[in-house]
């Protein structure tokens, strides 16, 4: 597989649009983490009007809480989690400018609906390639709530950081395009429920 | 009667200490191969060797930089297989397990994972303990240890069913297939899938994660059951969820079941699932 393209946070419209389930491609720029405390601390932030640790608009979210850094590296492993568990509060954050996700596994139809409503995109790391994906992390500080520990929001700066566009900004979702290719039993069901 | 043989605790700490170093760093060398072979042989899609390409990359990184494999270190599990004749000198088991545990986690700069408390608060422990430790008592005057850090990813996606007498193997086999398409890409495939069948629900479950440490392409001694296995791992790759669940051949490297004797009117199946890094370390003391 060649690499279709590189993008660059923040992410605009025009390059999540040009994006298409599928692709593979290398990201550069500033990401910020965070799962599920994360995630419920930027909800609860969003009802209760208070402030957010960072501005949405524009950027991308990893769900990951990596290992902690060893002396003399830059972040322990850090490969991406589930992330349907943050499906729940993925529409509010969406309408909010997020343009980009990186994780693994199925989004709800919740989310892909809103996805395309606001033109973003869901990017696939490799699950458990964490030493490998550490690599393209060259700046990691906390950003909010340390006492979260791995689940703290990070700052990252990546180089190259590869994945595989899973979920466009039209809805098309290789979870479900990909094992219908390979599947063999018709009575059998295809990894995307 | 046999003399008592005496075991200092340190040495079991030290023990679940160096094994938990070992397998959150470097993984079996059966379990490398066959990602190699799936990669280079087996698998069809061209982005489902990407996926085996970056896991065997990945492999290698960690190994060379002593990083973790995943950044979910897991819960630790700890097997032990107590000889009878074994005393235990310098403190309590549980503790010195709990300490090699601690140590680990902290010297090895893995994830601390476990929280307190389930369902209210969730507090992180901030130590990576307690583990979660099945013993035995066996012949003899050694002790084993079988540690595996366990990952959320994969055992989020097992399950349980209550089998009645009248359901035969078609039914289990259907019902591991069922759970590896219902996991889709969640649990990181390729995956390896233990299957705990008979016994009472936490017997068949303790057989299950069992089963997920077997080494790749064992079979069970028992040739229906080893037919089982074949059969389901061959129904479970035709689904073609394929490397990351991004469609391929190869969903599943392995397919271990274990049985017990179950009561007349049921038996419970458990199907544990572990990603591609079924990691896991042993010694005998």
């Amino acid at each position: 597989m060649k690499y279709a393209g590189r993008i660059v946070t923040p992410l605009t419209d025009k390059a999540v649009l040009s994006l298409r389930s599928g692709d593979k491609v290398l990201i550069s720029g500033i990401i910020f983490t965070g799962r599920d405390a994360a995630h419920r601390r930027i909800a609860d932030s969003i009802g209760g009007n208070r402030p957010l640790p960072f501005d949405l608009n524009g950027q991308v979210i990893y769900y990951v809480g990596p290992s902690p850094t060893p002396p003399g590296k830059t972040c322990g492993s850090a490969g991406p989690t589930t992330s349907g568990r943050m499906d729940p509060f993925t529409p509010l954050l969406l309408d909010l400018g997020l343009k980009g996700m990186i994780g693994k596994g199925t989004r709800s139809s919740e989310v892909i609906d809103s996805m395309v409503r606001n033109k973003a995109v869901y990017l696939g790391a490799v699950g458990g390639a964490a030493a490998l994906i550490s690599k393209s992390i060259t700046r990691m500080e906390t950003v909010a709530w340390p006492e979260l520990g791995p689940e703290a929001v990070f700052r990252m700066r990546v180089e190259d950081f590869p994945v595989v566009v899973l979920i466009d900004a039209y809805g098309k979702n290789l979870y479900e395009t990909g094992p219908r290719q390979y599947l063999r039993d018709p009575a059998g069901r295809p990894g995307e429920e | 009667m046999k003399e008592p043989r005496e075991i200092d605790l340190s040495l079991v700490t030290e023990a679940v200490k160096g094994l938990l170093i070992k397998a959150n760093i470097s993984i079996g060398q059966d379990i490398y191969n066959a990602l190699v072979h799936a990669r280079d042989r087996v698998e069809e899609s061209p982005v489902g060797k990407y996926v085996l390409d970056q896991i065997i990359r990945n492999h290698d990184i960690a190994r060379s930089d002593q990083m973790p494999i995943c950044q979910d270190t897991g819960m630790a599990v700890v097997f032990t297989d107590i000889g009878q004749e074994v005393v235990f000198r310098g403190g309590n088991l549980v503790q010195a397990i709990n300490s090699g545990v601690e140590e680990a986690y902290r010297e090895g700069f893995f994830r601390r994972s476990v929280v307190a408390d389930p369902l209210f608060d969730r507090k992180n422990t901030g130590t990576n303990t307690p583990a979660v430790i099945h013993t035995r008592i066996v012949p003899g005057d050694r002790m084993t240890l079988l540690v595996t850090p366990k990952g959320f990813g994969s055992e989020n996606m097992s399950a349980l069913k209550m089998f009645t007498p009248a359901e035969g193997p078609e039914k289990v086999r259907d019902f591991i297939k069922e759970t590896v398409a219902a996991a889709g890409p969640n649990p990181c495939p390729p995956t390896i899938v233990g299957v705990g069948i008979g016994g009472t629900v936490e017997a068949a479950a303790i057989m299950a994660k069992r089963a997920t440490l077997y080494p790749i392409g064992r079979r069970n001694t028992d040739s229906r059951y080893a037919a089982l296995e074949i059969e389901s791992l061959a129904a479970v790759n035709d689904l073609g969820i394929g490397p990351g669940g991004l469609g391929g051949r190869v969903t599943c490297l392995d397919v271990h079941i274990d049985f017990a004797p179950g009561h007349i009117a049921g038996t419970p199946v458990v199907v544990n699932i572990c990603c591609h890094a079924s990691r896991h370390a042993e010694v005998t003391i």
